[in-house]
């Protein structure tokens, strides 16, 4: 095997991780929480796209930058999707909060079809199409810098949820909601914020891979597809399983890429969540339920 | 069902038979889909309506029989009205898979949507790779008329299987209603504990309920590739149609019997117009802005679907009267 | 031998030991209570003995066959039925249709189990309730309808899990009736019951669980005078065991 090939392929599949880590956890923190499944999960993270190329063609903000703004947008969007949506569904059996999410997402998506067009984009950042040799290994700059800043982000959050109060107050919910009730948390609170950061997350997420990753409007799907794969792969409601699993399954899809064919990358990620269900069901870092 | 209930449903039947007659061939087309969506809804609505085993990604077993139903009747010549039972059998077989890892732990709901989901897309991407069968580009049929082929020269050929499909469909739904089937997958959708006290081998049923649904929706898959003489990875693997097959039961109303039928003659005739009308305009994508605002109004306003309003309206008439 | 027969039964949960060795028969015919103070492990054992969960050690006998492993439905074809504590109906199901689904274990074919639905329903006096929905009843009559389920699939043996909770006087009269009647035709009772007089009423033994053990066996009257158990379920301070 040649060795050069395996390291790059580590490599090039670490750092993805760090964005599919970011998306995983946004949506980990969001079933956590509510026991929701972010159908609309993919179609954000092309929003924190878009929001990233209008900021970018109409203002001239580097994406690098503006993800700040996709993340706050994004931050609104969840919040509202809870208040007025999802929120009037947690009575419902959790089929209706699916198809509820099957709505936003087919809206989200079209919506950006109207407003850009079917074409690929990529947003222009001065960071570039520069690469660094590390050793006998080359990297982009541009997923270096997004690798950091995923990273930083997820550490950022972890912060919030180990350290506040509103943030014990989520993990509490996540853990069990009667007992956040009967320590008389503001239960709407907790919820609306808790989607609010899981959908800043995967904005975020969409911000910072615009620069080497071509988007459009039907890029969401997929994107929901893998973080799915991810959160199923690390537990259902484990964040640390979701940042695990995202590191995990970029690497494997990079592997596959490497190996086999980049057709075929995600091929190799469902393959490990057959493995996962077959073996360990409950995930990598998932309670028995 | 009642005695006027039935009545209804038989002047309706004899009402669709006649249709034709008069119908243009515009018009014709848009019945033809009216049927065959609520052929899919229903083979949906008795995995996921009556056994609340909620499949987010039937498109899989459309694909499936299409592709197989094609693949055979192209390269060894079998006729799609044979073929079309491979391509079941094959999307059954699927089903079971799907059905093992899926209900095999018990785990619930969550994990089985996400799972049909990832399944439906796993087909996708080996359609796409695979270059026998067309990859991307997808097969294409010729068209010859001849009806062994599965082919009419005349619109109303189409018509008359598809509403042959839905209404077999209909009443094999009729008949999982009134046997220990249907029982028990209703008692599993409202609660599987309770369920399983009560002697319900909830494993097997669920898994008859999959292998049931998958195998009639791959047989609307043989009938979508010979009605539209194309197929490609996208279109019949992808979500979008997922979510299209799901829509009309939920509308009309999922796990009724007739709630698919009355969807699907809500919704079909909308999104053709819209889809042909926003078409015309260059906005495409409006049609599935709509779906989406209206997938959610349903949750919102009408969780339990149509059909329990027009029933109930029904009734009241009837006692009126 | 007994009925059932659990020999050492224990179940932990992560730190906590919920059964520690529990051994329990009870023969055809009888009506057994199980008491204990609340997380004694009663609802624990229930569990284990209708498959609803495995025990980490011990054995489980039923009709003389070992039974660990097999799941809930296949231990209900064998003749163990159970309710649960929390009332689990059907709740879009008419209250017939709940009824079927209990009796359809026995007889396959729906009009023979409709039938049988009737008969239950009848026996156990929700008859002019058949057509409603299940989420239309009151807790008493659900609690009844959870019984009536349970036995409508032809038990020999009926696991009550606190069917009297939250019931007035005079409905938990009416439920001690109904397991007697129930009792009559030959199904044998486990029940777990916070309501002292009934059980002590309804019951040919007692057993009393206490922290993952049990403590006492024997007649009522043995166990309401009995002062390690009115210690240890009562408390202390308790003389008398009718609160």
């Amino acid at each position: 095997m040649d060795l050069i090939l395996l390291g790059q392929g580590l490599l090039s599949g670490l750092l993805f991780g760090g964005v599919y880590s970011l998306m995983a956890v946004g949506l980990s923190l969001i079933f956590g929480v509510m026991r929701v499944i972010n159908f609309a999960h993919g179609d954000m993270m092309v929003w924190g796209s878009y929001l990233a190329f209008l900021l970018a063609t109409r203002a001239g903000i580097d994406p690098y930058l503006s993800f700040v703004a996709a993340a706050a947008a994004l931050f609104v969007l969840g919040l509202g999707v809870q208040r007025f949506l999802v929120d009037r569904t947690l009575e419902a059996p959790h089929e209706m909060q699916i198809l509820l999410m099957l709505g936003v997402a087919l809206v989200l998506e079209n919506s950006a079809l109207l407003a850009f067009g079917p074409e690929p984009r990529r947003v222009p950042s001065l960071v570039g199409l520069r690469t660094v040799w590390l050793g006998p290994l080359f990297v982009d700059v541009a997923r270096l810098v997004t690798f950091g800043l995923a990273i930083a982000l997820t550490a950022l959050l972890s912060l919030f949820l180990f350290r506040t109060d509103l943030g014990r107050a989520i993990r509490a919910a996540a853990d069990n909601l009667y007992g956040a009730l009967v320590v008389g948390t503001d239960v709407r609170r907790v919820y609306a914020t808790a989607f609010g950061i899981g959908a800043a997350c995967v904005g975020a997420a969409g911000a910072l891979v615009s620069p080497f990753l071509p988007f459009q409007p039907s890029t969401g799907l997929g994107a929901s597809v893998t973080s799915f794969n991810i959160v199923i792969i690390g537990g259902m409601g484990s964040l640390l399983g979701a940042f695990v699993g995202g590191l995990l399954v970029a690497v494997a899809e990079s592997m596959g890429a490497v190996f086999l064919s980049p057709s075929l990358k995600e091929l190799v990620s469902f393959s490990l969540l057959i493995v996962i269900l077959l073996f360990r069901p409950t995930g990598l870092f998932g309670r028995r339920p | 069902m009642s005695h006027l209930g039935r009545t209804l449903m038989l002047i309706a039947l004899v009402i669709l038979v006649a249709l034709p007659a008069v119908l243009g061939s515009r018009a014709l087309t848009v019945f033809v889909f009216i049927f065959f969506y609520a052929y899919l809804g229903q083979a949906w609505n008795i995995l996921s309506g009556y056994g609340g085993q909620l499949s987010a990604g039937h498109a899989a077993f459309v694909g499936v029989g299409a592709y197989t139903t094609t693949v055979l009747a192209m390269y060894a010549g079998i006729s799609p009205w044979l073929g079309m039972f491979a391509g079941a059998g094959l999307a059954a077989l699927l089903g079971a898979v799907v059905g093992f890892l899926g209900f095999r732990f018990g785990l619930r709901g969550f994990y089985f949507v996400l799972l049909t989901v990832a399944f439906a897309e796993v087909c996708r991407i080996v359609a796409l790779n695979t270059e026998a069968i067309g990859g991307a580009l997808g097969l294409y049929i010729t068209f010859t008329g001849d009806p062994w082929q599965f082919q009419f020269q005349d619109n109303r050929g189409y018509y008359y299987v598809a509403l042959a499909l839905m209404v077999a469909a209909t009443g094999l739904t009729a008949g999982v209603e009134r046997s220990r089937l249907g029982a028990y997958l209703t008692a599993i959708r409202e609660d599987e504990d309770a369920a399983e006290a009560l002697g319900v081998d909830t494993f097997r049923y669920k898994l008859v309920a999959i292998v049931l649904s998958a195998f009639l929706t791959g047989l609307g898959g043989a009938f979508y590739a010979t009605y539209l003489f194309s197929l490609q990875p996208n279109t019949v693997f992808g979500i979008p149609l997922s979510v299209d097959i799901i829509l009309r039961p939920v509308v009309g109303g999922a796990g009724t019997l007739l709630g698919p039928i009355l969807g699907s003659f809500i919704l079909t005739p909308l999104a053709e117009l819209s889809r042909t009308y926003f078409a015309r305009t260059g906005l495409a994508g409006t049609h599935l802005v709509v779906y989406g605002l209206l997938l959610i109004a349903v949750v919102l306003f009408l969780p339990r679907g149509a059909y329990p309003h027009l029933a109930r309206a029904l009734a009241r008439r009837r006692t009126a009267a | 031998m007994a009925l059932l027969e659990a020999v050492g039964v224990a179940k932990r949960f992560g730190g906590l030991q919920a059964l520690g060795g529990v051994s329990l028969a009870v023969e055809a015919g009888e009506i057994v209570g199980l008491i204990g103070p609340n997380g004694a492990g009663k609802t624990t054992l229930f569990h284990l003995v209708s498959g609803f969960l495995a025990p980490d050690a011990g054995t489980i006998h039923f009709a003389g066959e070992p039974v660990v492993g097999l799941k809930p439905h296949a231990l209900c074809r064998r003749g163990l039925a159970r309710t649960f504590q929390l009332v689990k109906p059907f709740p879009g199901l008419t209250v017939l249709e709940n009824v079927r689904v209990g009796a359809l274990a026995r007889l396959p074919r729906f009009p023979a189990a409709t039938a049988q639905a009737r008969e239950v329903l009848a026996f156990v006096g929700l008859a002019a309730k058949a057509d409603l929905p299940a989420r239309a009843l009151t807790l008493a009559e659900r609690k009844r309808l959870e019984l009536a389920r349970a036995f409508a699939t032809g038990p020999r043996l009926l696991l009550l899990d606190e069917v009297m909770a939250g019931l007035t006087p005079t409905e938990t009269g009416e439920v001690v009736e109904l397991c007697r009647r129930i009792n009559a035709t030959g199904v044998t009772v486990l029940l777990i019951e916070h309501v002292m007089r009934a059980v002590m009423t309804l019951s040919q033994r007692v057993v009393v669980l206490n922290q993952g053990q049990v403590i006492a066996t024997g007649p009522p009257a043995a166990i309401a005078a009995d002062p390690r158990v009115i210690e240890a379920y009562l408390g202390p301070e308790h003389g008398h065991a009718d609160p």
